[in-house]
């Protein structure tokens, strides 16, 4: 089985140009993306992420929103037993706010400038079996 | 054009070039749009034609026959945080250090139209921008500011029609006729559904929105611009310059279309339709960009449309300096991007230019980046003698041939959206979404691959950077907004509130104009996400089909 990784937009910001490169890069390196477009409560992701059997949630944030609606998707998951479900992020976030992140729970954030390639590493090191499924 | 080099000396030059010995890096030479781009322009590759001076159609040279010897352009930037207060600090800062004009930014739940208590505003009030509810806190922004002396720009398109009515109630209250009160409201909607999505109801009752708020200016308000044309979204969302300029002037023109079907006059609206564009770090071809738009835009109004008033078919726009382009990794050397990007908008003929800060890719600016950004624009002004000539690169073999190529592309994207049957059905077929989406990711892989170079991001790299200092927004300010916002609501004359409303409800289910509804809610105290409820009643939400 290829990896699952759902990825989302949570929160009022529309801007998907990072959301969606990234989802076709994930793609394109053989990983099975579900794209739950714009506008998602930490809910809804969550439950996608459950619904669609995903190892892991991808969200991307650009509205200063991400200090409060990353968390409330890592408790979101815990509340619904599903800690497992490994969450990373990405988008206009300070360092500081990186480490506080990291701190409660998220695996991994990808600030502005990062290479899609150490996105797909970063994926396959924490997922070797699944990612070393065939595309 | 005639030829008029010496006799074999272009073939010499070939064989020269040829022969010699060339960087072999792989780093393309295309422009970052992915226009092939020769080593050598010569007058071969102009067209035979009239000779064009300033002022004189089609504008490519520009506007104004003075350029900026007659006035400089208005440096005008974005800004908005936190609380009105806030927000309002900064502008009397941004004034008394030179500004000339006052451009807001929104926060998400006000661009959304909804207001700060709302559940889904949790965690994003005052974040990107000001967070404005109600007339109340239009008030406190504008407080101690004559909006009759001033210009003022505001970014918000769904919630537009609302904010207008907020902004001429304090005009209203500051003893300033509608007729004094200019000002720029972005009201695109069409490229929100194309980009930056932040659309509420589906694009049919969106235009009739933006029509009625059209038409209300050109009676009530006549030195409003109506609509600010935005091409910057759909750059920043991943376009090539090309789609930039082609997708954005069809939404010029649609706009044109609607206005002509509610039986408007063109040369009644026209001359108040402005556009905004985004400055990218490849120079030239930006260049091209700005001065093709001019061209496009006059011959269009004036031989598709008719037009007759000159104002009509001069095209005025606003620049922003590319927020894509900025890195994270050394920071400080956004100061320069921004520079090379702004002088392009200048050399290009803008009309208003905003330069962004070098702390933009982490945060909103402090004073001092915000105060650095402003000074780069005055040192383009002052120092560099840019502004002493009109177009100073009319004339010039590579930039006139970049330009005609602009327009060349731009013509035959609008030949594609017409075959699909127009903006709209191109939109709802997710045309634009998808040829963004490709371009977007065709560049993020050449700079993957280095075909592209991103200074600091894929090549000349440090180890063990300073941490920048950024702004912080306060997040215990979420909670004061949200009291505010209760507060509006609980002392507010609860009969006249309802009495508006009422009659806005059933005014959205006619075809009378809106903007007089609206401006008596928001006289009223009406709050914005209440107002947008009583439109979503009745025209019901958009969703888009998500395409990767």
């Amino acid at each position: 089985m290829p990896l699952r990784i759902v990825m989302a937009k949570v929160g009022l910001d529309g801007h998907d140009r990072g959301v969606k490169v990234v989802a076709r890069a994930l793609r394109d390196a053989g990983f099975e993306v579900i794209y739950t477009g714009l506008r998602q409560t930490p809910e809804m992701v969550v439950d996608a992420a459950i619904q669609e059997d995903a190892q892991v949630i991808g969200l991307s944030l650009h509205s200063g929103a991400h200090m409060t609606l990353i968390p409330a998707v890592v408790d979101e998951l815990k509340r619904k037993g599903a800690e497992d479900i490994m969450v990373f992020g990405g988008g206009i976030i300070p360092e500081e706010d990186i480490v506080e992140l990291k701190r409660l729970g998220v695996a991994e954030i990808f600030p502005p400038g990062s290479g899609l390639q150490q996105i797909v590493d970063f994926l396959r090191e924490r997922f070797p079996e699944e990612a070393a499924a065939p595309a | 054009m005639k030829v008029r080099y010496k006799a074999g000396s272009k073939a010499e030059w070939q064989e020269a070039f040829a022969t010699s010995a060339k960087r072999d890096d792989g780093i393309e030479t295309s422009t970052i749009s992915g226009i092939p781009v020769k080593p050598l322009y010569t007058s071969e590759d102009l067209d035979d034609g009239e000779e064009e001076l300033p002022g004189e159609f089609p504008y490519t040279r520009g506007v104004h026959p003075t350029g900026y010897r007659g006035r400089l352009w208005t440096m005008r930037q974005f800004s908005g945080f936190s609380t009105a207060v806030e927000t309002n600090r900064r502008y009397h800062y941004l004034l008394k250090n030179g500004q000339t004009g006052l451009s807001v930014a929104f926060d998400m739940p006000t661009l959304m139209g909804q207001d700060s208590d709302a559940p889904t505003s949790r965690g994003e009030v005052g974040h990107c921008g000001v967070a404005v509810d109600s007339l109340a806190d239009m008030e406190t922004l504008f407080e101690g500011i004559p909006v009759g002396e001033i210009t003022t720009s505001m970014t918000i398109n769904s919630p537009a029609a609302i904010l207008l009515a907020m902004y001429l109630a304090v005009a209203e209250k500051q003893g300033v006729a509608f007729n004094q009160v200019g000002g720029t409201l972005q009201n695109d909607i069409l490229k929100e559904y194309i980009a930056q999505k932040e659309y509420i109801f589906p694009p049919e009752p969106s235009m009739r929105l933006v029509v009625d708020s059209i038409q209300y200016c050109a009676a009530e308000v006549p030195k409003w611009n109506t609509v600010s044309i935005s091409g910057y979204h759909i750059r920043e969302a991943g376009s090539t310059a090309a789609q930039e300029l082609a997708f954005t002037l069809a939404d010029g023109f649609a706009y044109v279309d609607a206005c002509l079907e509610r039986g408007m006059k063109i040369d009644d609206f026209a001359p108040r339709l402005s556009f905004f564009f985004d400055a990218h770090i490849d120079f030239f071809e930006e260049i091209a960009k700005f001065r093709a738009a001019r061209r496009i835009w006059a011959r269009h109004l004036r031989e598709r449309y008719g037009a007759q008033d000159p104002r009509s078919w001069k095209l005025r726009f606003h620049t922003q300096t590319a927020g894509v382009s900025l890195t994270a990794q050394q920071p400080e050397l956004n100061i320069a991007r921004t520079a090379l990007e702004a002088l392009s908008a200048v050399l290009g003929g803008t009309n208003s230019l905003h330069t962004n800060a070098m702390d933009e890719v982490l945060a909103l600016p402090t004073d001092k980046t915000a105060r650095i950004a402003l000074r780069t624009q005055q040192l383009i002004a002052y120092e560099t003698g840019a502004a002493s000539t009109i177009d100073p690169l009319g004339g010039s073999y590579f930039v006139e041939a970049l330009t005609q190529e602009m327009e060349d592309q731009a013509e035959a994207y609008f030949k594609k959206i017409d075959a699909i049957g127009g903006v709209i059905p191109a939109i709802e077929r997710g045309f634009f979404q998808k040829e963004i989406a490709d371009a977007a990711y065709r560049y993020q892989s050449e700079l993957e691959s280095k075909r592209r170079i991103m200074v600091g991001v894929n090549e000349f790299e440090v180890e063990d950077e300073d941490e920048l200092e950024i702004l912080r927004i306060d997040r215990s300010k979420e909670q004061g907004q949200v009291e505010r916002v209760r507060e509006v609501r609980a002392r507010r004359d609860s009969a006249r509130w309802s009495k508006t409303m009422t009659q806005l409800g059933k005014a959205a289910n006619s075809t009378d104009n809106l903007m007089p509804y609206i401006l008596d809610a928001v006289r009223a105290y009406a709050t914005e996400g209440e107002i947008m409820g009583k439109l979503v009643e009745a025209w019901g939400l958009y969703t888009e089909e998500a395409v990767i």
